[in-house]
């Protein structure tokens, strides 16, 4: 027994210290595992990466209510008496007299894409002055806050990333109107970072509204009214509303463009994996042909076809372990948190995102490599061990 | 080509490799399919979009309507040969999740400016007889089983009827189109539309014009949107290609993405490939010898050593080409994200070139070192 094991590490040993000989085939593994490891990664941290910016959108212990019908906040339309009623229910926090709760406009406005030139659907937000106290995770980064009554406006971070000349300072002409940045605003990376925010009433002016909004974002005075709340407003004979959880809202939004996302991404990873398994089993054969001699004389010196076996696949696994970290790392430096943004059809607008590689992505694509290297050297390492001592002295 | 059985056997050597060298081009070319298939379903046709045929939007966004008088006023214009208008819809049918582009139309004018859009005469004359009637997609129709003279209720988001929530549509026909024509579109009609809406009468979505010149887009454009400035509702013309283009360059570049990966797997598959190509090679040099000694030329043993590797790949890459091709003859495997899901045939063509293209870069070092071999050499290796 223990002789079995000393002949195993043993060769182990000698077939790693000699991969510095076998540079030529040993590259191509590695390279060829890295190359698959970082596609996969760098196409599911697309995926990653939209799906946590929907994801820290929308706080459970905040309601939005829309027109009962309508799909997204685009689509509603309430009347300004039915907001008013709307901010009378109860279940809602309120500071004194005043609700906390922002009756908002939701429209698109045209502005080129830095990354094409050509125009984008862009997200405006028409807020009351409880927007922020509504949105505890927003707060101003650079410049001020913009001032009600005026045509000022504030963009998140994405949207000043993405989109032309939204920069503190600048102003821009849009239609007949003209727009001015005064400040930054943040809000955890979520989706609301790709918007631009400015005063309802002026919003609607410009785009002809009349006395209407689009929703109410309600805070909840705690996560358990949200059943009185939404329960009055329905019952109310005066507004025709649907109420939902604001985390609710945006898990339904975010569905079709992360399940296409999502889809595509495995599947191209999918069809990959399964590419990079048999060029693995290619790499490895070929690179233990090269060897059948070495491999012949050990067995022809006593060492048992065991140990022969376990020492091709420790190689295979080092030279897969060497290639997923590499391609890893190599994705991990080439796409992390890089910036773009897509537009996503269920609310016609553009969404900015970043690129994430997660440490669960990196480990997978380990994992992968891993499963590469282990299934491309078994096949090689069983032919090798069971070719007869002649036939194999004999392979150049 | 009497060749042909020398390179066979020589195939068929080591089997297992073969079968895997075979298996790992399919993969590769398999993707290569299914990746410029996925870059031309973000591009929403923009190669057949029209070039003499311009949009005008409004100019703040696309979801600010147009007044329907500007319709006379585009009609009367000089170089215009036709103008119409569309309104988008955005309904619901039973679920969020079965989305479909519905549009409210003008039907004969419609009909005329976009003739890819094939309509049996007496479907037409269906249509333009019944005001709730539908002009739907053959692939639309296929997805929901739907025939002609079926009722369909929509739930309406933007446009709410005057009674309930709910429009009624019957389907007074189905339109066809060659490849890579949108086939999933729903046609009703604009005056039913206005009509029964619960306000916002008189408004339109775009506006759609067909122009004499095409080379004259540009000026045409700039003079409607100089009709239309300084009133309530300016507007932006840009051709209809551009405005797909501009659709499609806001989901991104998908293009860009698809194409890089498209590199990475093929360099890789190269990679593996020519190290498979020249261990085989590496194998037989005592055969090599023999050939030599036989009387073979140096160039011949190029010729015999590229045409295995190219062999290989051609076997191993067209049928990966055909399952591509093969899949998505199937049509949207997404149902309705992807209207326009084809393999366009220059991209076969181009995967075609790069079978060849692999199987010589694979083979061309294996080849030459082959081709270089003295004789004594290659006999003495054995």
């Amino acid at each position: 027994m223990f002789n079995w094991i000393s002949q195993t590490i043993a060769v182990t040993a000698l077939n790693l210290r000699t991969i510095p000989r076998r540079l030529g085939s040993s590259g191509v593994a590695i390279v060829g595992i890295a190359g698959v490891v970082i596609v996969l990664v760098s196409v599911l941290s697309i995926a990653a990466g939209f799906t946590a910016a929907m994801q820290q959108s929308g706080s459970p212990s905040r309601a939005i209510v829309m027109r009962s019908g309508a799909d997204s906040e685009m689509t509603s339309g309430l009347s300004g008496a039915e907001v008013d009623v709307i901010k009378q229910a109860p279940g809602l926090r309120r500071d004194g007299q005043t609700a906390i709760a922002s009756a908002e406009l939701y429209v698109i406005i045209d502005i080129p894409k830095k990354s094409t030139n050509t125009s984008a659907n862009v997200p405006m937000r028409g807020i009351e002055q409880t927007a922020m106290s509504v949105r505890g995770e927003a707060s101003i980064v650079e410049g001020r806050m913009l001032e009600f009554g005026t045509n000022e406006i504030v963009v998140g971070r994405g949207a000043n990333g993405q989109f032309a000349g939204l920069t503190v300072g600048n102003e821009f002409k849009s239609g007949q109107n003209t727009w001015k940045v005064v400040g930054i605003f943040e809000t955890d990376g979520a989706v609301s970072e790709t918007e631009i925010w400015c005063d309802s009433r002026v919003l609607q002016g410009v785009y002809r509204r009349g006395n209407s909004y689009q929703t109410v974002l309600a805070q909840l005075d705690s996560s358990d009214s949200f059943n009185t709340f939404r329960d009055w407003l329905t019952a109310n004979p005066q507004v025709n509303v649907q109420v939902r959880r604001e985390a609710d809202y945006y898990a339904q939004q975010s569905r079709a463009l992360s399940g296409l996302i999502q889809g595509v991404g495995v599947g191209i990873a999918a069809l990959m994996g399964i590419g990079a398994v048999f060029g693995a089993i290619l790499t490895m054969y070929t690179a233990v042909s090269t060897r059948s001699r070495e491999i012949a004389t050990l067995r022809a010196l006593g060492f048992n076809t065991t140990s022969v076996v376990v020492s091709v696949l420790v190689e295979s696994l080092a030279l897969a372990a060497i290639g997923g970290a590499l391609g890893g790392v190599g994705a991990y430096f080439a796409f992390n948190g890089y910036q773009t943004s897509t537009m996503n059809f269920s609310t016609f607008s553009q969404v900015a995102f970043a690129f994430q590689v997660t440490p669960q992505l990196l480990v997978m694509g380990l994992i992968y490599a891993l499963a590469m290297g282990l299934i491309g050297g078994l096949f090689p390492a069983l032919r090798a061990a069971r070719l007869p001592i002649p036939t194999a002295l004999r392979e150049l | 080509m009497k060749f042909l059985p020398l390179l066979w056997s020589s195939l068929w050597r080591k089997k297992v490799r073969t079968i895997f060298t075979l298996l790992s081009i399919f993969v590769a070319f398999l993707l290569f399919g299914l990746l410029m298939t996925i870059r031309g379903a973000f591009s929403f046709g923009v190669e057949i979009a029209g070039i003499d045929r311009l949009v005008l939007i409004h100019k703040v966004s696309l979801i600010m309507p147009l007044p329907v008088s500007y319709l006379a006023r585009l009609n009367t214009t000089e170089g215009v040969t036709m103008a119409t208008h569309n309104t988008w819809f955005g309904g619901v049918y039973q679920d969020p999740a079965n989305f479909f582009a519905q549009i409210a139309v003008e039907p004969e004018p419609f009909t005329k400016l976009y003739p890819e859009y094939k309509v049996p005469p007496e479907q037409m004359k269906a249509w333009l007889a019944d005001r709730q009637g539908v002009m739907v997609g053959v692939d639309l129709a296929k997805r929901f089983g739907w025939k002609v003279g079926d009722r369909v209720p929509i739930v309406g988001t933007i446009w709410q009827p005057k009674q309930g929530q709910v429009w009624e549509f019957n389907i007074a026909g189905l339109y066809d189109g060659d490849t890579g024509v949108d086939k999933t579109q729903f046609f009703f009609r604009y005056d039913y539309l206005d009509e029964n809406r619960r306000g916002g009468q008189g408004l339109v979505g775009w506006y759609i014009v067909k122009i004499a010149d095409p080379g004259a887009a540009q000026q045409m454009g700039a003079k409607f949107d100089e009709m239309f400035a300084n009133s309530s509702a300016e507007t932006k013309t840009t051709t209809e290609k551009g405005f797909v283009e501009g659709f499609a360059k806001q989901v991104g570049d998908i293009g860009a993405i698809m194409i890089s990966i498209t590199i990475a797997v093929l360099f890789t598959m190269i990679l593996v490939a020519a190290n498979t190509m020249a261990q085989s090679v590496r194998e037989r040099t005592s055969e090599v010898g023999v050939l030599k000694t036989l009387g073979f030329s140096n160039a011949s043993i190029l010729v015999l050593v590229l045409s295995e590797s190219v062999l290989i790949a051609v076997i191993g890459g067209g049928l990966g080409l055909l399952t591509a091709w093969a899949f998505v003859q199937q049509g949207d495997p997404t149902g309705g994200m992807l209207p326009i899901f084809i393999l366009p045939t220059r991209d076969v063509v181009l995967g075609g070139a790069l079978v060849v293209g692999l199987g010589l870069l694979a083979g061309m070092w294996p080849a030459l070192n082959a081709m270089n071999l003295k004789i004594t050499d290659a006999l003495r290796r054995a």
